[in-house]
């Protein structure tokens, strides 16, 4: 590496930070060569900006003013202040990630059978290095995903799970990623690794978190293979602190008959983009996107679907809901990109949502791309506010207005939240919701 | 308990209710028949305390006191219910949680103690067997793809489970089949009690075979034209509305204090 990259507008600060990383050499030569590509891509492609058609409505400029230091791990984190990560009812495995770094002391990895393994990357490198070069960073965009690409320079942990063909995996993996509070902004990079093999099945859940950090940035990416008829059920909770930046990316490559559900929260950060890239490249394959979004205050999320059917007889559903308050924006862009062999495709595409203020800003933008003749496609957007004759019904009933319209905001993300197949993880993240939902606790005395 | 005083109601400024009168006691179940756009829904919109209405004359008394003052929850609380004629459909909100935030509103404004959930689902099972529906919809959200007359059912099961003093059914026989007609009026006599009364508004004669009213009121063009016993309703289903409008425009006894 010579140190000659020369980065477009904003990343000064990255090219420096990459040559303190050793220019990328920690582990195998190979991933040296990963990272060293990834870097000098970064360079060129740079931060995207509003004229980016991908980024029209996100405007990164004050993420690419700031300077993030590379965090350097640690944090005074003890077991109580990860002790609420955990789904009642349920025993999980656990691996915690404190500024980018895996802390075993905090940790339950938990043995599980049939051979499948969940450790951090980092240590997967030196323990399973030939299924992580496998496909480690195989699948990504390097045509035009500059986040992923960024990622990809910096990538040293998170989390790798492997499960083995037919094997199932009884208690769900929990992967939690936590900001300490630090002198000054830092950025983290984490890279999770998940294979599911053939006829596996595996719950898997990834949450970003604040533990007492306030301004900082999570760059996450997140690669999922998923064998011929695997069935893998993923959670992404983002609940991030409400200064912070989350770009994450989720890259999920599916093979035949396969049966893959992204749900997503996205609750915290100033700045959130949730990029969600499934490529349906197996026959047969099946996935679903299930989301919803809760920005509030001056909060701003972007949700950016790009679901690829890549063979024919696959399906897709996108399920989207933003509940945006204050002077909140959202963003969800769903595009499906039909391939020219994909016929029989059955594609579908909601995003509904409410805006609780005259202030807050929605942009809903669905895109086909078809270029298959033999296709169902089909989208709908909707955006308002809540039903007046609901609230009527509601209050004709006794229930107090501010109420009424609780129980109606929460009606409204339920639809999301009934998607969710595991049920202690579904009432972790109904908690959630309801703690952000106005007067939400009077909910908790209703079921 | 309930007097209503020569209302006028206007919504949109087009004048739907005009000069209204009624006076109904605890232990009464007065039916209102009328023709389409008589003014029946406006009346139960009104006293439901629907926004949108404007009343331009007249005061409704509830147990003496200015019902149209109150919010609508306030009425639902003071014991006033209404069964919707479209019951509204809320996705996402479970049939359970919303009857007992209803049901534990109202316990609260009468200084009564809050059921907990495991109290409150025995005393929603105990009143679904009692009016021989099925317990399916309680794990149903709000309506949500209910059929019409399941829609109607479970008016009926609300009002059996908050068991107001004042119950207004608006028209909440039309679209249903003679099974489910039986099973709504059953629930209806079976709440008749002294200290209850009951505004049955309806269109046709039909629902007036099962719930058999003490007084019968005939609402043509916003106001009561003729009021009798539960023999008028049969006299209207043969001679048609016309003939009640045409033969004594005056309100007659009965209709107004």
């Amino acid at each position: 590496m010579s140190g000659k990259l020369k980065g477009k507008g904003g990343l000064e600060g990255y090219l420096e930070a990459f040559k303190r990383f050793q220019n990328g050499a920690g582990g195998p030569s190979w991933l040296r060569d990963v990272r060293q590509a990834a870097i000098q891509r970064s360079a060129e492609l740079g931060f995207p900006t509003v004229r980016d058609e991908h980024w029209k409505f996100t405007n990164l400029a004050p993420l690419a003013k700031k300077t993030f230091r590379a965090a350097s791990g640690g944090g005074k984190i003890t077991l109580d202040d990860v002790a609420p990560f955990v789904f009642r009812g349920q025993e999980s495995a656990r691996l915690v990630f404190v500024n980018g770094r895996y802390v075993e002391e905090l940790s339950d990895p938990c043995a599980q059978p049939g051979g499948v393994i969940a450790c951090s990357l980092a240590q997967s490198l030196g323990t399973h290095k030939e299924l992580v070069e496998q496909h480690l960073a195989k699948h990504l965009d390097y045509e035009r995903d500059f986040f992923a690409v960024l990622n990809t320079a910096f990538m040293a942990d998170g989390g790798f799970v492997y499960v083995p063909a037919r094997a199932l995996v009884q208690r769900p993996i929990h992967l939690v990623f936590g900001t300490t509070k630090t002198s000054s902004p830092v950025v983290t990079h984490p890279r999770n690794l998940i294979m599911v093999g053939e006829a596996a099945e595996a719950a898997i859940v990834e949450e970003y978190v604040s533990l007492g950090g306030d301004e900082y940035f999570t760059n996450a990416v997140s690669e999922l293979v998923v064998d011929e008829g695997a069935v893998l059920e993923h959670y992404r909770v983002e609940r991030e602190s409400e200064r912070a930046y989350n770009i994450g990316t989720v890259r999920v490559q599916q093979g035949r008959g396969s049966n893959v559900t992204c749900h997503g929260v996205f609750l915290g950060g100033a700045l959130v983009r949730n990029n969600m890239h499934p490529v349906l490249a197996g026959e047969g394959a099946e996935c679903v996107l299930n989301g919803v979004f809760m920005p509030r205050g001056r909060q701003h999320i972007d949700n950016f679907m790009w679901v690829e059917h890549a063979s024919p007889h696959c399906g897709s559903r996108q399920y989207y809901n933003g509940i945006l308050d204050d002077k909140a924006s959202g963003v969800f862009s769903g595009r499906i990109i039909v391939h020219k062999d994909a016929q029989k495709t059955d594609a579908k595409q909601t995003n509904r949502n409410l805006l609780l203020s005259d202030e807050a800003q929605m942009d809903s933008k669905p895109q086909l791309e078809i270029y298959a003749d033999d296709v169902k496609c089909t989208h709908g957007a909707t955006i308002g506010q809540l039903d007046d004759e609901a609230i009527f019904y509601l209050r004709s009933r006794g229930i107090a207005a501010e109420t009424a319209r609780t129980l109606l905001l929460f009606g409204f993300a339920a639809e999301n939240l009934e998607r969710m197949r595991e049920e202690p993880i579904r009432r972790y993240v109904e908690d959630l919701v309801t703690g952000r939902l106005p007067r939400g606790e009077i909910l908790k005395k209703l079921s | 308990m309930l007097e209503i005083k020569n209302l006028h109601v206007s919504v949109e400024g087009r004048k739907i209710l005009k000069g209204f009168s009624l006076k109904v006691d605890a232990g009464e179940v007065h039916s209102i028949m009328g023709p389409n756009g008589s003014g029946k829904s406006t009346l139960a919109s009104v006293l439901a305390g629907r926004d949108g209405y404007e009343v331009t004359q007249g005061q409704v008394l509830y147990r003496g006191r200015d019902l149209l003052e109150m919010e609508a929850e306030e009425r639902a609380c003071e014991g006033v219910f209404m069964a919707f004629q479209y019951p509204v459909e809320i996705p996402g909100v479970g049939s359970i949680q919303f009857l007992t935030a209803a049901l534990n509103a109202i316990r609260k404004h009468r200084g009564e103690e809050e059921l907990d959930a495991f109290e409150a689902l025995k005393l929603f099972k105990d009143k679904v067997k009692q009016l021989h529906m099925s317990d399916e919809m309680l794990h149903r959200s709000v309506n949500e793809g209910f059929s019409g007359g399941e829609k109607k059912k479970n008016e009926i099961f609300q009002m059996a489970v908050l068991e107001p003093s004042l119950a207004i059914l608006d028209e909440t026989d039309s679209g249903l089949d003679i099974d489910a007609l039986r099973i709504v009026a059953d629930g209806v006599n079976a709440l008749r009690s002294p200290e209850r009364a009951m505004l049955v508004i309806t269109h046709y004669q039909r629902l007036l075979n099962y719930i058999v009213p003490d007084y019968v009121h005939v609402l043509v063009d916003g106001r009561i034209v003729r009021s009798g016993g539960k023999e008028l309703a049969l006299h209207l289903e043969e001679h048609g509305y016309s003939w009640a409008g045409e033969r004594d425009p005056a309100a007659p006894a009965g209709a107004s204090a």
